[in-house]
């Protein structure tokens, strides 16, 4: 006998699947997170709940507690070219440290995501898309090569949120 | 010629670069030499913001909303002391439900800050992990319970503030809007939940192992007749200080150190004070609930208690007695007729002190007749503690050198993290010093 779990594909139509943009507004290229939920937001279908947040970590964990699967989108400093695009997918694996570590006043979305995973509040699917920043200082505006990276985040959250679960 | 042999002497430093799991940027630096204890600084880099320059020429009902800004932790703490202020200028007294409203509102901001403090960035000091992240591992039901009661707080700041952070229902006055009584009505199964699990955190914090301890510190807080101090009252210690708001110039002075952005306190005639939890609790421990003090009494505090690394515990019996305040003033709730009282303007001076979770928060604004500030002033409780947390932790070290370096170093850490304090708070000063050769 195969067994074969979930053998028919079905799209994540009836799951709760989130979307949530994490960044400052005001700090240039710390909010390409915010901004790529905005769009989102036009781009995906009603049922799919996108949610912008500065990114406090125990208001994240609340946020995502009740979803199915989940996109993160943020800003990274790694010391990759501005505009690089990482994946990771945090379903299993703990996030590398540079995953939302600018701020010292709480720790960092890789510990949102390791705390949430340590409760049993994270969703079964988690996937972390990074934009890697360049200016992080007060400002309104991104700088241009992290705002030719939102297209490119946009289309593939867009992509990942419609196709059928695997 | 000849050379004298020294006896072979150890210097150790002890250093830690970017202190983790404290409100903003800082450091910290000890030098022992010789097992002598030779430098000790709590170096706050944080650029300073400067608040009080900013404020002057906007107007009296702006300082509410834009002090707020100084915390994210403690907005409301910055709102009450400035709204105090300004009232006293204006001659407006706000008493009866508005300003319970205030206390209840405080009573949130104080179980969200304590919730984070002794959870998130104290405990792991006492367990031996690195993050609280480790201890939801081992512990999964301890942080989901703390979660809970910041939780609780949070919704307490939003129902009552209008956002949980940075609130925006303060005024001058009052409120914009005051409650409805049914709305608060939710909140009571919340709060006695939130009581529920704060006498779990004392009974958790009290059996943690505390470092052998102590100093002969002056505790500072304020004191109101029958009041656990929050929002209101004179400016007490232990060493007999008893004076109005008024004169807190007189009595306390700010000074600038070259290695801190923050401008260090100390009482004019004493030096260096504690304010915070273990000086409220000394100081009017005998007005915490009957809930508050039985479990005061079974966690083995002292009525004076001196040992600072205790402070989680005492942070834990005050968050008791936030939610059984908060539960109280909801229960006594009746819907003010105003929201706000009336407040018209004019030219003076006037002081504003309040109980930030961290300790008094000291606000002094000068206006004139339409209500502009001219000038003003604001002393949060992380400046005051700057000497004592540099004091603790030389004694500290001197007792505990045969610790490694590495043990040292985090024994310093959580010898800081004893007054949990918040750096961006303390970064707002003016005063910039230009060093020329």
């Amino acid at each position: 006998v195969h067994l074969v779990r979930d053998a028919l594909p079905h799209t994540r139509g009836r799951a709760k699947l989130k979307v949530v943009g994490i960044g400052n507004a005001w700090r240039s290229d710390d909010a390409v997170g915010l901004v790529v939920a905005r769009r989102l937001r036009e781009v995906l279908p009603g049922s799919v709940e996108v949610l912008e947040r500065e990114g406090e970590p125990t208001g994240l964990i609340e946020t995502w507690a009740d979803a199915e699967a989940l996109w993160l989108v943020d800003a990274v400093s790694s010391g990759a070219l501005p505009g690089t695009v990482h994946r990771v997918d945090a379903s299993h694996d703990e996030l590398p440290e540079q995953f939302g570590g600018g701020s010292t006043h709480h720790f960092s979305l890789g510990e949102a995501v390791a705390m949430a995973r340590a409760l049993g509040r994270l969703p079964d699917h988690v996937v972390v898309f990074g934009v890697e920043g360049e200016r992080f200082e007060i400002g309104d505006e991104l700088t241009p090569e992290v705002a030719a990276a939102v297209p490119v985040v946009v289309a593939a959250v867009r992509d990942e949120v419609r196709r059928p679960s695997d | 010629v000849f050379a004298i042999r020294m006896p072979e002497r150890r210097t150790r430093t002890i250093k830690t670069d970017i202190l983790a799991r404290v409100e903003g940027e800082g450091a910290m630096f000890v030098k022992i030499d010789d097992g002598r204890v030779i430098d000790v600084k709590l170096k706050i880099y944080e650029p300073p913001r400067f608040f009080e320059a900013f404020l002057r020429g906007r107007a009296f009902t702006e300082a509410p909303d834009i002090t707020a800004r100084i915390c994210g932790i403690c907005p409301v703490a910055y709102q009450m002391s400035a709204v105090q202020a300004m009232e006293q200028i204006c001659g407006v007294e706000v008493d009866g439900q508005l300003r319970a409203l205030r206390r209840l509102l405080y009573c949130g901001e104080w179980i969200e800050s304590h919730a984070l403090h002794v959870f998130m960035l104290h405990a792991p000091d006492f367990l031996g992990y690195d993050s609280v992240v480790e201890l939801a591992r081992d512990e999964p039901g301890l942080v989901a319970q703390a979660l809970e009661l910041k939780k609780t707080g949070n919704q307490v700041m939003s129902l009552i503030g209008g956002r949980e952070i940075h609130p925006i229902n303060v005024r001058v006055g009052g409120w914009y809007r005051v409650p409805r009584k049914s709305e608060l009505a939710p909140l009571v199964p919340r709060l006695e939940r939130a009581r529920e699990i704060a006498l779990e955190t004392v009974r958790f914090t009290s059996a943690l192992d505390f470092p052998d301890y102590e100093q002969a510190y002056e505790l500072v807080s304020l004191s109101a007749p029958g009041e656990y101090p929050i929002d209101r009252g004179r400016i007490v210690s232990n060493n007999g200080l008893d004076i109005d708001i008024s004169q807190y110039d007189q009595h306390f002075v700010e000074e600038h150190v070259p290695w801190s952005n923050a401008l260090h306190s100390r009482l004019r005639e004493r030096g260096s004070y504690l304010c915070g939890p273990l000086a409220r609790f000394a100081l009017s421990g005998d007005n915490l609930s009957s809930a508050a003090r039985a479990a005061a009494s079974e966690a083995g505090l002292s009525a004076t208690e001196r040992n600072p690394f205790r402070s989680i515990v005492v942070r834990g019996i005050e968050m008791v007695y936030a939610a059984e305040e908060a539960l109280r003033l909801i229960a006594e709730y009746e819907e003010p007729d105003t929201p706000a009282v009336e407040v018209e303007p004019r030219a003076g001076v006037g002081y504003g002190c309040t109980e930030a979770p961290r300790g008094i928060l000291y606000h002094r604004y000068e206006l004139d007749d339409d209500g502009t500030i001219l000038d003003a002033k604001i002393v949060p409780p992380t400046s005051q503690n700057q000497r004592t947390i540099e004091e603790d932790l030389r004694g500290v070290v001197e007792r505990s050198l045969e610790l490694s370096d590495d043990e040292l170093s985090r024994r310093c850490e959580q010898t800081i993290r004893n007054y949990d304090p918040c750096i961006s708070c303390a970064t707002h000063f003016l005063t910039l010093e230009v060093e020329r050769s």
